[in-house]
């Protein structure tokens, strides 16, 4: 794997390959995930499900249900609080008590196929399921809306009676929850500029972030008030903030305590199971452990949404865009809150474009509540402007990637929603890709063909906390809030280790509870190494200050007098007698000189745009002519990484969105049958890329620093989902002259497109004759 | 509680007398990689599973040149397509075998719990079928005989009488200048149930063919012998134009389904290009024979 020097060559630890701490546990399976705690005398729950996608519920009865020997408890909406109904903002997404509290259990109806009704607690998870059969639901069902395009129209059926927006005034249900608008410049001026117009329409179906790990929590209630949550998720924060408010507790009296995570791309943001194990432990007086199945995972946790987007764009014959018009609308599921917003805020940005307009509509339809995945809102987004740009160079007869390199955002770029570009490296991540070997390769035979797509992510910031101990042998642990996903355990050694100028396996990570270390955001928006790293380096210089205040004691001097360097205290040789103790030496008097050193710090970091990345990716495909099925031959992604602290956990998370964005091209999508029931409840029919579907993916770091954090850290997890779809798409033109302009582009309907393309090209053939 | 009850005959008699006994509350078990799945969705709930695999009638693999194959309906699909000399004589059949599942379901899974678990998308029914196999029941009443494109009779359900018991399947001796094959359709490369699956077994003599055979899975309610298709086969020189014609008798004669695996288009599509994939590989295969 290519690794563009630029950054990191001054240190020591950082831009290393060490074995990650946390490896030895999870490949001999020691580690606990969130279905492994067990407790004495713990229970399991169980949720009864809707088997309606829309429905009013008339009546729950449970009375032979809690007769059955072994059954505890029986809970529904009826015993949660009524939620506050305002949204506030929590971390990345804005939630609404209320709502979130009726995705949990519902409450007077149902809006989607899986929606869970009631929970019991039994002895076993058997006789729990055993009671479920016994629960008696009257339900009055309701035609479902299953799409955006649906639920738009006027007179469709309304899933939430009190849903209104801005626009269409405080008297009218609707099913749009928002409508979101960016414009700049003279949108009709810049499209007459403009010798070439490319305007298109595309669809994306819904799909699911296809996490392993099911979730599970384990939820302990005290007589006095407290309870602990042990569950897997991204954010235990997050978690204590939800559950109390659905809970109608105080948040200091809830401790969230993580597990390991079995994957979660963003789908482990908010909470299922954690009030529902609470609710019943308070009521059983025993813990009570919440797990769901795969076909429990697909039909109630949140998938992202399937959207309706149109595009129009133009550009000069010389390759400048002088307008661009997006429109989209995301499905937001049962409840308001789809990826729209961040849809809208990046589907373009990449992109230096003197006149826009982009409309965004935030749809609620039949199917679970979307969360958030990866980039959430920019794969579907880039899919359509991405594809339409391929089209504009070909029409006017330019390398695509040119095309992207010519107008390409760079620092001082106006973002479409206001803020400017601090350094970033968009257009070096497209010369990267376009100085590729794989770019200048020769792609040959039958049915082959290379596509070119780019892609945008903001990156998130907002809270982090940390803290750096510093033991008696001079090892050092480092706790943080944030939960391990995709490697951060490593990370943070690395960054306390190279401050501290300690080996790697002389720091220890540590993720604590909540209740163990300050308030951390969830990990999601490619935060955590940004921002938690930015806490863990800070609390590591607050222990570098520590030391030479120790060092400057026992030297009778000021600490200004004393330099730290690679874990060797000194006194400055100009002003004094030499003096030289190493950090060891050091913590072993600890005890003499005012105790141990605790180094700390919080950071709050902003929001969006913390760390801009940007990726460019090469994909070749081989189409099967008989049966629309796509081969992906080989891939090549470069990416803006900033300053790679672990450049091997950066190029898996290169490779982990390609292969989710290629399975989101190829096969994944939701099916529901006329009645809204969710048909492929299972990773048999719910179709992820196996091993044998993809090649290795080749990556390019490109290390463009980011200036606002000290070791110039972007995000790197999310942005390499962008670009695949768009790619994947503009590859099958280039191999068999068809346009897709919606996904998954499976092989019935690549097949169908095929079969149309060849009539057509038979009947012009004709005519022509 | 919904209690099971696990039985474990090793004699065809005990198996029977279990079976009869319990009716419809009682369902075999072989490797169980169908009927545990649906045990735990709820679409079956027995009291009773019978585990047939202790029962040597059922487990045996015999081939002999003059009277066939006897397959044990319980054999595991792991010691079909380790067998050389199925290898050499039915490779269409063993192709099918090799297509269900991992290492470890295939370590479980058989060849007869594929056809009595009654799908028409199951792999190695349409390879069955091309090779004119016929199944061999036990029951209370004595014992009968059902050839396979017979043994399905709607999604999920067979012949299979309460009390009954799939023992064997019989094959017959492949004839000289015979080969047989199978293809499916997925859309990954791995992990999924056929959208289509075709299997073939014919006879050349020099360039014509004297004897065909095309089973389809997947494309109806039950898997089906493609008697016009392979009928039009036999007495004709085997060429490009004859393949086309069994081709489209072969789509003439599906009626698939939309569903979340493919459309009905997408299907009758999928059987013609299936049927000259298949019929083109078991040609090759029956010229070096």
């Amino acid at each position: 794997m290519a690794v563009k020097k630029e950054a990191h060559h001054k240190y020591r630890v950082v831009g290393t390959r060490p074995i990650r701490p946390d490896g030895i546990e999870k490949v001999t399976g020691r580690a606990l995930y969130g279905a492994d705690y067990y407790f004495p005398g713990m229970l399991f729950g169980k949720i009864l499900r809707s088997p309606y996608a829309h429905a009013r519920i008339k009546s729950i009865k449970f009375d032979k249900a809690l007769k059955l020997p072994g059954v505890r408890a029986i809970v529904t909406a009826d015993d949660l609080p009524e939620a506050d109904r305002k949204p506030q903002q929590m971390g990345e997404q804005q939630v609404s008590p209320y709502y979130l509290s009726c995705n949990v259990l519902a409450r007077g109806k149902v809006l989607y196929d899986g929606h869970p009704v009631a929970a019991v607690a039994a002895t076993s998870p058997h006789i729990a399921e055993e009671a479920l059969r016994l629960i008696e639901v009257d339900y009055e069902p309701l035609e479902p809306v299953m799409t955006a395009d649906e639920a738009m129209k006027p007179g469709a059926p309304i899933l939430i009676d009190d849903l209104r927006n801005q626009e269409e005034g405080p008297d009218q249900p609707t099913n749009v929850a928002t409508h979101l608008q960016f414009k700049r410049g003279d949108l009709a001026a810049g499209f007459d500029a403009a010798d070439c117009v490319i305007e298109r329409e595309f669809r994306t179906a819904t799909v699911h972030q296809g996490y392993i790990e099911p979730h599970a929590s384990v939820g302990i209630w005290n007589p006095d008030g407290h309870a602990t949550v042990y569950t897997c998720t991204q954010g235990s924060f997050t978690v204590r903030t939800l559950a109390t408010k659905v809970l109608g507790m105080p948040e200091g009296n809830l401790k969230v305590v993580p597990s390991e995570i079995g994957g979660g791309f963003g789908g482990k943001t908010t909470i299922y199971c954690e009030p529902i194990a609470l609710l019943l432990a308070k009521k059983t007086g025993h813990p009570v452990k919440v797990t769901m199945s795969r076909s429990e995972v697909l039909r109630a946790t949140g998938p992202t949404s399937g959207i309706h987007e149109r595009v129009k764009i133009g550009v000069t014959k010389e390759g400048r865009i002088t307008a661009a018009q997006v429109w989209m609308a995301y499905e937001a599921g049962a409840f308001p809150g789809s990826p729209m917003a961040p849809g809208a805020m990046t589907v373009i940005t990449s992109y230096d474009i003197p006149n826009l307009l982009i409309d965004g509509y935030d749809v609620v339809v039949n199917r679970p509540k979307t969360c958030a995945y990866r980039a959430p809102g920019a794969t579907a987004a880039a899919f359509g402007v991405e594809t339409v740009l391929d089209e504009l160079a070909e029409q006017i007869g330019i390398d695509p990637l040119d095309l992207r390199i010519m107008n390409g955002a760079h620092e001082g770029t106006q973002q479409p929603f206001g803020p400017v570009f601090k350094r970033i490296g968009f257009i070096e991540t497209c010369e990267a890709l376009k100085a590729s070997e794989h770019y200048n390769s020769k792609l040959t035979g039958a049915n082959r063909g290379r596509g070119v797509a780019a892609g945008f992510w903001f990156n998130a910031g907002f809270q982090s906390s940390a803290s750096v101990y510093v033991n008696q042998d001079g090892t050092a642990s480092v706790v943080t809030g944030s939960v391990d996903i995709g490697g951060s355990r490593a990370s943070m050694a690395m960054i306390a280790a190279e401050v501290l100028g300690l080996p790697i396996d002389e720091v220890r990570p540590v993720v604590a509870d909540t209740d163990s270390i300050g308030y951390t955001d969830v990990t999601a928006g490619s935060r955590v190494t940004f921002a938690t790293g930015m806490a863990v380096y800070n609390a590591a210089q607050d222990v570098v200050r520590q030391l030479k205040e120790r060092a400057a004691k026992m030297w009778e001097c000021t600490p200004d007098d004393v330099e730290f360097d690679n874990g060797v205290l000194r006194t400055r040789g100009d002003v004094l007698q030499p003096q030289q103790l190493t950090l060891k030496e050091l913590a072993a008097r600890f005890i003499r000189t005012g105790g141990p050193v605790v180094g700390r710090a919080s950071v709050s970091t902003g929001g969006a745009g913390a760390g801009p990345a940007f990726a460019a990716i090469c994909v070749d495909v081989e189409v099967d002519p008989d049966t629309g099925k796509v081969q992906i031959l080989r891939v090549t992604i470069a990416q803006d990484v900033g300053t790679a602290i672990h450049p091997s956990y950066v190029e898996g998370q290169l490779q982990g969105g390609t292969a989710q964005g290629i399975g989101w091209a190829l096969n994944e999508e939701y099916v529901y049958d006329s009645k809204g029931v969710l048909r492929n409840t299972g990773l048999l029919d719910y179709r992820m890329p196996t091993c044998l579907d993809l090649p290795a993916i080749e990556t390019i770091l490109v290390e463009v620093p980011n200036p606002t954090h000290p070791l110039g850290v972007r995000g790197v997890g999310e942005v390499s989902i962008v670009p695949p779809p768009a790619a994947i798409a503009n590859a099958i033109y280039r191999a068999t002259g068809v346009r897709m302009r919606e996904l998954p582009m499976s092989p019935p309907r690549l097949m169908k497109a095929l079969q149309e393309h060849r009539n057509s090209r038979e009947g012009q053939a004709a005519a022509g004759r | 509680m919904h209690e099971i009850h696990y039985e474990a005959p090793t004699s065809l008699e005990q198996a029977v007398g279990i079976l009869a006994k319990h009716g419809d509350s009682a369902r075999p078990i072989c490797g169980g990689t169908d009927l545990l799945i649906q045990m735990r969705a709820g679409v079956r709930r027995p009291h009773y599973v019978v585990d047939v695999k202790h029962i040597a009638a059922l487990t045996g693999i015999a081939f002999d040149p003059k009277s066939g194959l006897r397959l044990g309906a319980a054999a595991p699909c792991i010691e079909i397509f380790e067998n050389a000399t199925l290898r050499r004589h039915y490779p269409g059949l063993v192709e099918a075998a090799h297509l269900i599942g991992s290492l470890q379901i295939q370590s479980r899974a058989s060849v007869g719990g594929n056809l009595c678990n009654g799908s028409p998308a199951a792999d190695t029914t349409p390879a069955l079928i091309a090779l004119g196999a016929v199944a061999r029941l036990v029951g209370p009443k004595g014992e009968r005989q059902v050839k396979v494109e017979e043994f399905v009779v709607s999604p999920g359900r067979t012949v299979i009488q309460p009390g009954e018991l799939l023992v064997e399947l019989l094959i017959p001796p492949p004839p000289p200048h015979s080969a047989d094959a199978y293809i499916r359709f997925i859309p990954r490369n791995e992990m999924d149930i056929a959208v289509v699956g075709i299997g073939a077994a014919i006879t050349l003599e020099g360039d014509r063919c004297t004897a065909a055979r095309i089973g389809m899975g997947a494309v109806a309610p039950t898997p089906l012998f493609a008697a016009k298709a392979s009928q039009a086969l036999v007495g004709k020189k085997f060429d490009a134009v004859a393949i086309e014609n069994a081709a489209q008798l072969a789509i003439e004669q599906a009626s698939p389904i939309d569903d979340m695996r493919g459309t009905a288009e997408f299907r009758r599509h999928l059987v013609g290009v299936l049927t000259r994939r298949t019929l083109e590989r078991a040609a090759e295969r029956a010229r070096r024979n």
